[in-house]
């Protein structure tokens, strides 16, 4: 497949102040990553709130400035340039809202909503915008007399299918997917997801997908990125991932998913994470690893490819595989 | 078994708007023995909250209820009145970050409930309430009682309501989604404190869920709602590894974990005013037949303790339709 997004050693540093009487250090909210998409794939990217999940995503976009490192996108470098500008280079990338309902204006129409999209990108044809949006329509599985409709009166899964039009119209490569699952029912997430493969197929899309539901990801996504604190800890094909976890967060972000059968094994992740005000030395999971040795609160693990296609950063990612494995949950409850 | 602490039968829920009488739910019967953990599953808009604000006497004013018995050890609560439980139900909601009061400091809060509601004095609320925070693993608990809200993260804002629905030291505990905002790692963290504590103390748990895995990690026994009506409820294992009636085999079948080929459930829930005569389900159940649309199927006993409300049950779903 070919690559149509790569990222370089992302850096982004957010509430920064440099001002003539007070200077206020910033956070590192996305701290050195190295990311690359491949054309049709579905990438997720996986990690607890406040990682950087959403702040990557941001800085892709071109919404919020990258102050290290380099992103290519279709073989063109369209970092270290000016806000607007990298918003310009950039507007094949797309991105859907984790509350698409939200994101519409409740007083208009859904076709004026629609149409706006079209006009600030400069379709302003009146009739070729109408012509785009029943195309679209159709693809969301939406009914063209929507478009007279008002927010309010939307479904949550029609809402998702409205933010998947509102941006299907600007004729995107990538998509970015907010949590796009969040809140919503398991029947009508199961369509949801049908319906993102389907448009992949049709409008050749390529879909970066941010979510915490680990079922979710294992179901849809063929690549999978695992955040920790700003930077990416594991990745590799997800296949490979939920088999044989290499990462010790990775092993404990799988172990606590609920899972249908009620097994839930592997060791449990105690606390919160630490603030990124005040990221721990050496390897910055260590305070909340069950496998950490002295050298970890030192050294900080490199991120080593360990075969082809999989790349994990942890100085034990032998060791830990055998002695992570103790069940510790229960089965089903019994009476 | 020994008599239930918790017992619905046949209740109903009517709730009055601007486009006329929504029957919220509909003969409902659901009973929580002492010590089970049950869990109540569905999707939005199947009357789970409103069952759950039943139990606690919270429903709106415009709401009714025309038939049925709520009994709560043994005393119909519809008949003398909620106060008869006052501090014995003990609630955990849905969203941590909404559901404490950001101006009043942690133990002020958790006192306020027990001088409501629970017996002793000041002195004794006091020893409760760090006995309380230790209980709910909160780090240092003698100094989170000095602190805002805003000082603690979800998971722990989550335990400081769970040391609240404890303050009086319940019977049974009533929980409504309470790890839906938070992280997988957190969430099983509550998880696990919360069977702890039900077993520990011998308490009763009535849980509100639509997370079918959150389900299987917690609950002993569940009842599946569709619509205002219970369509199955038995041991949890039972009923998630084999469903009976046709929407939990559906709904189940949409499961990422199960899923084989995504395609969601046909139809869409019915408004609650417009509710289908017959099984609330035939519009979009794959094998409904004639008499569907005419008779209520009744909870039909399906082995020992596993109830199905659909007389077709032992035809299996054609593959066809779960494929």
């Amino acid at each position: 497949m070919r690559e149509i997004l790569r990222v370089t050693g992302l850096e982004v540093e957010l509430g920064k102040r440099r001002g003539l009487f007070r200077h206020k250090p910033g956070v590192r909210a996305v701290d050195g990553v190295d990311l690359v998409v491949h054309e049709g794939g579905i990438l997720g990217i996986v990690g607890e709130s406040g990682c950087g999940k959403t702040t990557l995503a941001r800085t892709v976009l071109g919404l919020q400035c990258e102050s290290e490192g380099k992103i290519e996108f279709s073989g063109h470098v369209v970092s270290g340039v000016p806000a607007h500008q990298a918003r310009r280079m950039r507007r094949a990338i797309q991105y859907v809202h984790q509350d698409p309902g939200a994101a519409l204006d409740p007083w208009w129409r859904l076709g004026t909503s629609l149409a706006e999209g079209l006009s600030i990108h400069g379709v302003t044809d009146r009739a070729e915008q109408k012509a785009r949006i029943a195309e679209i329509m159709q693809a969301v599985g939406l009914d063209m007399a929507m478009t007279e409709r008002y927010p309010h009166e939307l479904s949550g899964g029609q809402q998702r299918r409205m933010g998947l039009a509102r941006i299907l119209l600007l004729r995107p490569k990538i998509v970015i997917l907010d949590e796009p699952t969040a809140g919503l029912d398991l029947s009508v997430q199961a369509s949801v997801l049908r319906l993102l493969y389907d448009l992949r197929d049709r409008f050749g899309l390529t879909y970066i997908f941010i979510s915490h539901d680990l079922s979710v990801v294992r179901r849809v996504c063929d690549r999978i990125a695992v955040m920790y604190l700003g930077k990416i800890v594991e990745e590799g094909n997800a296949g490979d991932i939920f088999a044989a976890p290499r990462h010790p967060y990775t092993r404990a972000l799988i172990a606590a998913a609920p899972h249908l059968d009620g097994v839930q094994t592997g060791p449990m992740l105690r606390g919160d994470p630490p603030s990124l005000r005040n990221v721990p030395s050496g390897c910055r999971f260590h305070p909340r690893c069950p496998v950490a040795q002295p050298r970890c609160t030192t050294e900080e693990p490199a991120f080593d490819s360990i075969s082809e296609k999989q790349k994990v950063a942890c100085n034990y990612w032998q060791d830990g595989i055998s002695a992570n494995q103790k069940p510790e949950g229960q089965a089903y409850a019994t009476l | 078994m020994t008599s239930p602490l918790l017992s619905i039968q046949d209740l109903s829920v009517h709730i009055r708007g601007d486009a006329g009488v929504a029957r919220i739910l509909d003969g409902i019967t659901l009973s929580v023995p002492p010590g089970v953990t049950m869990g109540v599953v569905g999707e939005s808009g199947c009357g789970k909250s409103t069952l759950l604000r039943a139990v606690l006497g919270i429903l709106p004013r415009n709401a009714s209820i025309p038939h049925g018995k709520l009994e709560f050890k043994g005393k119909d609560l519809i008949q003398v009145n909620w106060s008869a439980a006052r501090g014995r139900i003990g609630f955990v909601p849905q969203d941590p970050y909404l559901s404490l009061n950001p101006v009043f400091r942690a133990g002020d809060q958790i006192r306020e409930i027990m001088r409501k509601h629970a017996q002793g004095t000041r002195k004794d609320h006091a020893r409760t309430l760090i006995d309380l925070f230790r209980a709910v693993q909160l780090p240092d608990p003698v100094g989170a009682l000095a602190k805002y809200p805003h000082q603690f993260s979800g998971g722990q804002r989550q335990r400081l309501l769970i040391a609240a629905a404890l303050a009086c030291a319940p019977d049974l505990l009533v929980a409504d989604e309470p790890t839906t905002a938070l992280d997988v790692t957190t969430q099983r963290e509550i998880l696990a404190l919360m069977r702890n504590l039900v077993s520990d103390k011998g308490l009763s748990l009535l849980f509100v869920t639509h997370d079918f895995g959150v389900l299987a990690a917690l609950c002993d026994r569940v009842t599946v709602l569709y619509a205002g009506r219970v369509v199955e409820s038995g041991l949890t294992s039972d009923v998630l590894r084999h469903p009976q009636h046709p929407y939990t085999r559906l709904l189940l079948a949409c499961h990422p974990d199960r899923a084989v080929n995504l395609l969601g459930i046909p139809g869409t829930v019915p408004a609650a005013t417009q509710q289908p005569e017959g099984c609330r389900f035939h519009p979009r159940c794959p094998i409904a037949r004639a008499a569907c649309s005419k008779e209520v199927p009744p909870l039909t006993p399906l082995g020992s303790s596993h109830l199905v409300a659909c007389p077709w049950y032992p035809d299996a779903l054609p593959e066809q339709a779960l494929a």
